[in-house]
């Protein structure tokens, strides 16, 4: 279960303490992007570097120095947004982790709203139904989306939908002949093409997400079904539900004018935990349907065994996340009347 | 000797408890499912070489990616090994990484988690910003970093995962030691003059130690996901090994037209993570004691 | 009691997977007028008062004849009964801090009971939702309507409360510990307002309760439940003169101030009791 992340952020000191997770998440990526045994400056000089120019790369990289100090130079470029350039592409790592990240995000956020309107009601159909033939049926559902190898289905469901059946796009976010017809604004292609007016791009677009994103969504219903229908239940057992009903509500204005404005809170801060939990999906969905975006980036980097790019895109994952508890934080104190 | 003196025979006590999970479990029919599933992983890896058809590793370059039947249950590869024979023996692989990761994710979160339960104070908000630092990656990323550092390989992508699922365990371990801290026996021993490590080791843990099992169940779907996720991207385990993920890795080329190299691992994969999965739902529910009178 | 609202005989309850009747063959009539039940918990007497509203899920219930007014309630189906409840019958729970939705405000739950039975606007819901929390007495009705249940207090939120179930001026209104959860400072002045409110409209009220003292109070008949029984029928007026020895029991466990100081009496439970008939 790896989605279940406390929320470990109080009211108070909260800047404080992302600011100690920060480090921490610093340290961290320094230290595994230390312990790597390829050689750094090998990557760089090649094979057969004479030993001077080997001993000059060295030291410019400040590898001569002790860890600490290498650790607050590694600070210091964090903060001054220098991560390095990538040896794949020749590119600032964060000029390139920008680039592919919008393909991530309109995935992601394709699936997010899929996960939602699926685990939603289905959570609140199971939670109303407990214990009766609709609650078992959703937790074997969702169950099963939790437990399919999200690489695996994802072939099978490009076999069976595009090969087969061709209802859906292939790999990639459009059909090939249409690559390089918009031009790039957004970087999100399904905005990026109804801004320029080409619906056929648009329409390509849409077939090519679907799939995968149908695919992300189910796997995180799973982990947001079984929340809702935990939430509600504590709901449903609360007393104001009976004065709902007494006040001659009918079981299902009771159910979404009632109880379900009372979990929406924290509907929001388990949708944002699962947002960012999507980019763990991604990375290998986006390998199986060789989607262009951060998932991929990271992997071919990791075959590659450009550690700088590697690093720098965990510890965008790690900020990202950072930021999605804290943001459901904040929307927690917005919706909450009694946290105002 | 006198039946009345002779004690009635009861088996001891957490026997007695697996026992009555157990028989919980087998009430509903998806626990029922999960377990059935497991002792079915458990035999084909104890049997492995009795139950496969063929040598996993031979090739046979003349009969390269037979369909299923033929003499190949599931047909062959693109080497001509046969799939079958291969799954069985990847069974072991997978029980492997289960039983490793188990071993070193279970005292590391229990230590990690109870000492900072009952130390409080200082000492546990170190160690759970520390947790919270791990935590707030998702763990197939952060598990790719630390086999991306280490280099790919089996053993290493066993080592990055428990180094990325101790975090929960260290977090529910904590939680329970400190509701033991205030306990009346835990001051007893602390005025007899027992020490810390003392008290955490022969009081504390015992206590946690049932909570962290299931929660090391619950794990397991996740911790086999991301194992056999690592093996497909080719981080984990590397030909010419059985692993069902990187068997999916080096079917994929061979998809379209030889759909039984990919899909029988799938399956495999997916039988034994939901099975977990169920399991795992299922003990939720026998040790919930809204639902079970005893405990 | 110029006329009967409600006639229970031979009412049986029993909850989905339990073993006995949690009620057993309970028979009562009401006027208008304020009834009783008094018992101790578990005695089976919240579970009556939830019947007749038939929210009771799970639960099965039987009757020999249950009827509110011209309703034969068993018979009546749930969409008929969503035009009961609220509306002819409603019940005042015991504790505003969890009966009361905390998200929502005060006033628009107190106007939902309104939008619900009648065909108005929003704006004439608000009116009669402020006309009713004036009628509860709280002053500043306009900045109470506006607020969260969070924010009023526990006799405020029980006012609240009342006037809720009272907006739709049903014909019976059952209260279901209305005051145990209240400061004992509160307790008087609340059941003072819903005392005033039930007489001034000629509501018919039961009054569930495990106080004799409230109950002799603020109702006119009482009836003694044990076990899912009813054990005793008294005029209030009459509790004293009880006959049966589990009324008796109860009169003797309440401290009273000037009494003697010797422990108090403790009930004494016989298992024939469970079994004779009122």
């Amino acid at each position: 279960m790896s989605l279940r992340r406390i929320r470990f952020y109080g009211a108070a000191g909260q800047i404080g303490t992302i600011a100690v997770t920060l480090l921490g998440l610093l340290l961290l990526t320094f230290f595994i992007g230390r312990l790597m045994p390829a050689d750094p400056v090998r990557a760089i000089v090649g094979e057969d570097a004479t030993r001077e120019t080997y001993e000059q790369v060295y030291r410019s990289l400040g590898l001569d120095r002790p860890l600490w100090e290498q650790f607050f130079y590694y600070l210091g470029d964090v903060f001054t947004g220098n991560f390095g350039t990538s040896i794949r592409t020749g590119q600032p790592v964060i000029q390139d982790i920008l680039h592919v990240m919008p393909a991530t995000i309109e995935l992601a956020t394709f699936a997010i709203l899929i996960g939602a309107g699926l685990g939603v009601p289905l959570g609140v159909l199971a939670a109303v139904n407990k214990d009766r033939w609709p609650d078992h049926v959703v937790r074997v559902f969702s169950l099963f989306g939790h437990s399919m190898p999200i690489f695996w289905t994802g072939m099978i469901a490009l076999i069976v939908f595009y090969a087969h059946l061709g209802l859906v796009g292939g790999s990639g976010r459009m059909d090939q002949f249409y690559i390089g017809l918009v031009e790039e604004r957004t970087g999100f292609l399904l905005i990026d093409s109804l801004v320029a007016g080409e619906m056929d791009v648009f329409w390509s677009a849409v077939n090519h997400i679907i799939l995968p994103a149908a695919l992300l969504g189910y796997s995180s219903s799973a982990y947001i079904t079984r929340m809702t229908r935990s939430f509600m239940l504590d709901q449903l057992g609360q007393e104001y539900v009976t004065t709902a009903r007494v006040k001659g509500l009918s079981r299902s204005q009771t159910i979404w004018q009632h109880a379900f404005i009372n979990i929406r809170v924290q509907l929001v801060t388990i949708i944002a935990l699962a947002y960012g939990s999507l980019l763990e999906g991604a990375v290998l969905i986006e390998t199986v349907f060789a989607w262009p975006g951060f998932g991929q980036y990271l992997t071919s980097n990791l075959i590659t065994g450009d550690m700088n790019a590697v690093m720098t895109c965990v510890l965008i994952v790690g900020i990202i996340f950072i930021g999605l508890n804290l943001l459901s934080d904040v929307l927690y104190r917005i919706f909450d009347p009694r946290t105002r | 000797m006198d039946a009345r003196v002779q004690p009635t025979f009861r088996l001891p006590a957490p026997v007695q408890a697996l026992k009555n999970i157990v028989l919980f479990l087998l009430k509903s029919p998806t626990s029922t499912f999960g377990l059935f599933v497991l002792a079915l992983l458990v035999l084909v890896a104890a049997f492995a070489p009795l139950i496969a058809t063929h040598d996993p590793y031979a090739q046979d370059l003349a009969n390269t990616l037979q369909a299923p039947g033929n003499g190949h249950l599931f047909g062959t590869d693109e080497l001509g090994r046969d799939i079958f024979s291969r799954l069985v023996f990847g069974a072991r692989i997978t029980l492997t990484i289960i039983f490793l990761v188990s071993i070193v994710v279970g005292p590391i979160g229990l230590i990690i988690g109870t000492t900072a339960g009952y130390l409080g104070g200082k000492v546990d908000t170190v160690m759970m910003r520390i947790t919270d630092i791990f935590l707030s990656f998702p763990s197939l990323i952060l598990s790719l970093a630390f086999v991306a550092a280490l280099g790919p390989s089996l053993n290493n992508a066993i080592i990055a995962i428990a180094l990325t699922s101790w975090p929960p365990i260290a977090r529910l371990a904590r939680a329970e030691a400190m509701t033991f801290r205030k306990a009346d026996y835990i001051s007893a021993a602390r005025l007899q003059g027992a020490s810390s490590t003392r008290i955490i080791f022969k009081s504390i843990m015992p206590m946690c130690l049932p909570s962290v099992l299931i929660r090391l169940t619950l794990n397991m779907a996740t911790v086999i996901l991301t194992a056999a996720g690592l093996g497909f991207l080719g981080l984990g385990a590397q030909p010419p090994l059985p692993e069902w993920g990187a068997m999916i890795a080096t079917g994929r080329k061979y998809m379209l037209d030889s759909w039984w190299l990919v899909t029988f691992p799938g399956i495999s994969i997916l039988s034994v993570s939901l099975a977990f999965n169920l399991l795992g739902d299922g003990l939720r529910d026998a040790l919930d004691p809204k639902q079970m009178n005893r405990r | 009691m110029e006329k009967t609202i409600l006639e229970v005989e031979n009412l049986r309850i029993r909850y989905g997977g339990a073993p006995t009747d949690a009620v057993r063959g309970v028979s009562f009539t009401l006027g208008r007028e304020r009834l009783g039940i008094v018992g101790e918990s578990g005695s089976g007497k919240s579970t009556v008062g939830r019947a007749l509203l038939r929210l009771l899920p799970g639960a099965t219930i039987t009757a020999d004849r249950l009827r509110f007014a011209e309703l034969d309630l068993p018979s009546l189906s749930e969409k008929e009964m969503l035009k009961v409840r609220g509306r002819r019958m409603s019940m005042i729970l015991q504790d505003p801090k969890f009966s009361l939705n905390p998200i929502r405000r005060v006033g628009d739950q107190v106007a939902e009971t309104y939008l619900r039975h009648f065909r108005c606007s929003k704006a004439e819901a608000r009116d009669k939702a402020l006309a009713m929390l004036e009628a509860v007495k709280i002053r500043d009705s306009k900045r109470v309507y506006d607020q969260y249940p969070h924010e009023i207090s526990g006799g405020m939120g029980q006012r609240v409360m009342i006037a809720m179930m009272l907006l739709a001026d049903p014909d019976l209104v059952i209260a279901d510990e209305p005051t145990s959860a209240l400061d004992v400072t509160v307790r008087l002045q609340v059941l003072n307002i819903l005392d005033g409110l039930v007489r001034d409209r000629g509501i018919g009220l039961i009054m569930i309760s495990h106080d004799l003292n409230l109950v002799r109070n603020f109702c006119d008949r009482v009836l003694i439940m044990y076990a899912g029984r009813i054990v005793e029928t008294l005029a209030a007026a009459d509790l004293d003169k009880a006959k049966h020895p589990y009324t008796r029991g109860l009169l003797a466990a309440q401290p009273r101030i000037g009494g003697g100081r010797a422990p108090l009496a403790v009930l004494d439970r016989r298992p024939e009791w469970l079994e004779e008939i009122a």
